[in-house]
């Protein structure tokens, strides 16, 4: 079953600028979709569009399906009941991403409260149990914390909990592990793995890197300046990568992984 | 846990000496204020004299009774300084109050209003804010009497402009922020992203510049009550107590040097808890991004 259509979905500047042009692909549900290209290709904007999020003076046009529900000219209040609810986010820059005068507890029961319903002492139980799920160390202290009190990998652990305690249909993370230092890099795409897998969730999966994605996701949209330019198996695309750009990040990631092979050996 | 997350975590902002000296601003300031204070609460409870008692003779001079004499016609001095002081006190909390409750609202959708609504309200704060305090406080001194309700009004009207457009400005910056985009993306409603979001990342900067438009309110009462147009005579404004004090200024000095210190120290006083405040609730302060 298909939960998120994305068909000819163009994104305009208010001076008309195009940034995203004519992309389609599809995600069916507990289906991994990576979306790959360089810095700028368009893809948080894809990411923004499919939740009806785009920036003040930015209009989409085509369509976006994400489960059932028709996202472009959509009204607010079907938008607020759709996100959270079918697809949450986990973003690039936890520091930013979390709000800096809030207690990090609180920012995950909020999404917890609206989905379950429960209040006081179920919730601030079922908040540590949140955040007990993404391997936080103490959930007690992490939770009683503000974001600038904890470490980065603590922060996007906390951001992937708020995400997951919607319990989505769809999990879009947004380069999630570019912000964090290489080291605990693979522990948090491990634990994106592991959980996701666990509730079944179809994951978008938007990174620069061909590495991250490839551990991570099945099949795989490579972007270009706005537009598709190759979609396949993770397996096609880096064994025969049909276009010269592909090739170049195919390259890359070969090179990075043997650096850090390099590295890791004693 | 690896040792780099031990590393990254950010030790305590660096600004201890900085914000100890920034805390004594506030102390100083809480102090300042609070011995005006005190002059309001206890003048509930005790006063020297009845406020219409004129049985202390013309322009005694301090002591004898009075421990800072008389006014021209016999009324203690410290008498009418303290309930002075609950008219200052509920000038600038009234003014206050109004300034925030109207500030924050039209602030909030002139923030939110896109196109012409965004236009017209920028461009109705604009005229506010140019329009004098004082022509403002005599339209609503004619359309209603002469009372510290109708200063009040005024003041917090004329303050509330000046309160929208640093709230406008302030949402505007913070809805740009990732955090509200993200508290979006999980299906926080508008109303809960202004009030769990917004307003709480504006409040330090508000509750600095609402502590600020305090003194403001006291002075701009007390100009009032100088030109009349505040609370009507037996009741003992600052301003008023001034003006009466004027003529007589080089025979009894202290009629008009009291009133005038006890303003100052109030509106140095939440000048410095206003000081004191910003660094204490300033979010780079505790979020110190590193
Ligand atoms: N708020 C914005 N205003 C104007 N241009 C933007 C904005 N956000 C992104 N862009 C532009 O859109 C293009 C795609 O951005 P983005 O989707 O963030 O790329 P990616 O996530 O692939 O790195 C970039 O050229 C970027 O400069
Ligand atoms: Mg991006």
């Amino acid at each position: 079953m298909t939960l998120l259509d994305v068909h000819g979905l163009t994104v305009r500047t208010a001076d008309g600028r195009p940034l995203v042009s004519n992309l389609s692909f599809t995600v069916a549900g507990g289906e991994r979709l990576g979306l790959i290209g360089e810095s700028g290709s368009g893809k948080s904007l894809t990411t923004l569009a499919v939740l009806g999020l785009l920036p003040e003076g930015m209009s989409a046009t085509g369509s976006v399906v994400l489960a059932g529900t028709q996202i472009l000219g959509a009204r607010e209040k079907e938008l607020t009941a759709v996100r959270g609810r079918d697809a949450a986010v986990v973003f690039q820059e936890p520091l930013t991403a979390l709000d800096p005068l809030m207690r990090v507890g609180r920012q995950v029961a909020g999404p917890l409260a609206r989905r379950t319903g429960l209040k006081g002492g179920r919730l601030r139980a079922a908040t540590l149990d949140a955040l007990a799920q993404v391997r936080l160390p103490d959930p007690e202290r992490i939770a009683r914390a503000f974001p600038h009190e904890i470490s980065g990998g603590q922060r996007q652990r906390v951001a992937l909990a708020a995400a997951l305690a919607c319990e989505p249909a769809l999990l879009i993370a947004d380069e999630p592990t570019t912000a964090l230092d290489v080291s605990v890099q693979a522990e948090m795409l491990g634990l994106i793995d592991t959980l996701v897998r666990e509730r079944e969730m179809a994951v978008l999966f938007v990174s620069h890197d061909l590495a991250v994605v490839a551990k991570v996701t099945d099949r795989i949209l490579v972007m270009k300046d706005g537009r598709a330019v190759e979609e396949g198996t993770v397996r096609d695309v880096v064994v025969a990568p049909r276009q010269e750009y592909t090739r170049n990040l195919v390259a890359s990631a070969r090179t990075l992984e043997s650096a850090l092979d390099l590295r890791s050996a004693p | 846990m690896t040792p780099t997350d031990l590393l990254a975590r950010p030790a305590e902002p660096a600004t201890g000496r900085r914000s100890r000296r920034r805390s004594a601003t506030l102390v100083l300031g809480c102090v300042l204020t609070g011995l005006v204070a005190l002059l309001a609460v206890v003048s509930f409870l005790w006063l020297p004299y009845s406020p219409d008692d004129t049985s202390g003779g013309r322009l005694a001079g301090p002591g004898d009774g009075h421990l800072l004499g008389t006014d021209k016609l016999g009324r203690d001095l410290l008498t009418q300084l303290m309930t002075g002081a609950r008219i200052a006190f509920g000038a600038g909390l009234g003014s206050v109050s109004v300034a925030a409750l109207v500030g924050v609202t039209l602030g909030v959708l002139a923030a939110f209003a896109q196109g012409w609504l965004d236009d017209t309200l920028s461009a109705f704060l604009d005229i506010l804010i140019a329009f004098p305090t004082l022509l403002l406080a005599m339209l609503v001194v004619a359309a209603r009497s002469a009372t510290l309700g109708s200063a009040v009004l005024a003041i917090g009207l004329a303050q509330s402009a000046v309160v929208a457009r640093l709230v406008r400005i302030l949402v505007k910056r913070v809805l740009t922020q990732d955090y509200i985009t993200a508290a979006r993306t999980s299906g926080t409603s508008w109303p809960r992203t202004v009030a769990g979001h917004v307003l709480p990342n504006i409040w330090p900067t508000l509750v600095v510049n609402l502590a600020l438009q305090f003194g403001l309110a006291v002075l701009a009462e007390a100009s009032l009550s100088y030109l009349g147009l505040g609370a009507p005579p037996p009741n003992a404004s600052w301003g008023r107590l001034l003006q009466e004090a004027q003529a007589t200024f080089t025979t009894a000095p202290a009629g008009a040097l009291a009133p005038g210190i006890l303003l100052v120290l109030l509106v140095i006083g939440v000048n410095l808890i206003a000081d004191g405040l910003r660094d204490v609730l300033d979010p780079a302060g505790r979020g110190r991004r590193t």
